[in-house]
């Protein structure tokens, strides 16, 4: 480490990590470089194309435009931690896998945190919110139609499970 | 693609932040971090000094105060965005904020940074000069107002000093039964407008026109409001001829030319933006709609 560098604590997944991180590096570096947490994508780096999402606080953020010693002393869930378990796929991980939402996968994380936080708002979203909540997250395979269809059968199936 | 080395300070009081300031060398302020860290990122700013708003509890407020709402600088968009007194009292904030960026962004974004940060397409600063809003900034003297109207200096300039910040804004409330409407002009949801215009009416029983507020953005170096247009409806009858009549104003607007879309094109936009924003606001008046 080059620069000046400070003591953080923070609690990933449901995980404590207490580590010494440069005070220039973004929380999606620090995730991925640091910790080793790939499951957060980097695709721009200037908050345009979602992949870096995740929930800080419960709450979805780009984590490229955020830096690591801002996230001292809170939460985050990224995408590895929204499974139940390692055999178990989440009810929008599964429906994501049934309805074609995604093709190699490098906006999946952001999807799915983004939609997290989406349906956990919205638990019954009509199409065009839907087309609205992920506006923030490109896609270059899809074309969209199946990452729709996958969050509106996830809403139904998140519903069904209540 | 990493920020430039930098110190980091993330002082919990204004007055500290204050101290800071005017302290540092070569100092950039970091509220929301959704325009700053891109620049960071991209390495467009090297700031010797990163001061962190963040921890400044003091600056994250909404509430009502004698019929005008009061937001803190650092309060988030989000905020607005899910307020019951903004849904009520500034409906046009309530349909600007939508507009601003995503979910994401508007989760951490903040009031006083996007006001700073002064994009000539911004939502926040295009409702606020519509509304009259006054801006408070502390400073080593001490705090003073500055009327949204005196707010932009130059593109993407406030007129404010180097050691001072943005502590928060008031913006009064339009009565009850005035309409509104805010409407842009962009490729893509959440991409930025390459015309907006946000429009404020009140009307006697008659449909006269009694008091108007017509705000554009995105078009011009800064938010512009466009009195002519306002003094021209005023005592007229509502309707789409004369709205589309009094916006051709905006065609001589002195616009901005870049890849997004050439001036003319953006004059243009004006004065459809204005007409659409004008029309819609007539449609609320009074609870219509």
């Amino acid at each position: 480490m080059s620069g000046d560098t400070r003591n953080i604590t923070v609690t990933i997944n449901g995980k404590t990590y207490k580590e010494e991180v440069e005070v220039r590096f973004t929380l999606a570096d620090f995730m991925r470089q640091q910790l080793g947490l790939t499951g957060t994508h980097l695709g721009c780096e200037h908050g345009v194309c979602g992949a870096c999402t995740i929930l800080f606080d419960g709450l979805s953020a780009r984590s490229c435009l955020m830096l690591a010693v801002q996230a001292d002393g809170h939460e985050i869930l990224t995408v590895e931690g929204i499974a139940p378990s390692a055999d178990e796929l989440h009810p929008l991980q599964e429906a994501f896998r049934d309805n074609h939402g995604l093709q190699c996968g490098f906006c999946t994380p952001g999807m799915l945190t983004t939609l997290i936080e989406f349906l956990r708002d919205n638990p019954d979203p009509t199409e065009q919110e839907v087309r609205i909540g992920i506006s923030g997250n490109l896609c270059r395979c899809t074309g969209y139609q199946g990452i729709v269809a996958a969050a509106l059968d996830a809403a139904k199936r998140l519903r069904d499970a209540k | 693609m990493k920020p430039p080395p930098f110190h980091y300070h993330d002082p919990e009081t204004v007055s500290d932040a204050v101290g800071l300031l005017s302290r540092l060398e070569n100092p950039k302020l970091l509220a929301g971090g959704q325009s700053l860290m891109p620049m960071l990122n991209m390495r467009y700013v090297l700031p010797d000094n990163v001061i962190d708003l963040n921890k400044i509890t003091a600056l994250s407020y909404l509430r009502e105060e004698n019929g005008a709402l009061m937001a803190g600088a650092m309060t988030r968009q989000r905020d607005l965005e899910f307020s019951d007194v903004v849904a009520k009292r500034h409906p046009l904030i309530k349909e600007a904020i939508l507009n601003v960026g995503h979910r994401q962004t508007r989760n951490r974004g903040t009031v006083g940074g996007s006001l700073c940060h002064l994009d000539p397409s911004a939502e926040i600063p295009t409702v606020a000069l519509a509304l009259d809003a006054t801006v408070t900034v502390a400073g080593p003297k001490g705090n003073r107002d500055i009327a949204m109207a005196d707010f932009p200096a130059g593109y993407m300039t406030p007129a404010i000093e180097p050691d001072e910040l943005l502590i928060g804004i008031r913006i009064p409330a339009w009565p009850q039964g005035h309409g509104h409407g805010f409407v842009e002009f962009s490729r893509r949801h959440g991409d930025f407008a390459i015309a907006s215009a946000a429009a404020l009416l009140e009307e006697d029983a008659n449909g006269k026109i009694t008091r108007a507020s017509l705000t554009i953005g995105g078009v011009s170096k800064v938010p512009t409001r466009m009195r002519d247009v306002e003094k021209a409806l005023v005592g007229q009858i509502a309707s789409e001829d004369v709205f589309r009549a009094a916006c051709e104003e905006c065609r001589k607007m002195d616009a901005l030319e870049d890849v997004h879309a050439p001036a003319n094109y953006r004059q243009h936009l004006a004065t459809v933006m204005s007409r659409r924003a004008l029309m819609a606001a007539h449609g609320r008046v009074g609870g219509r709609a």
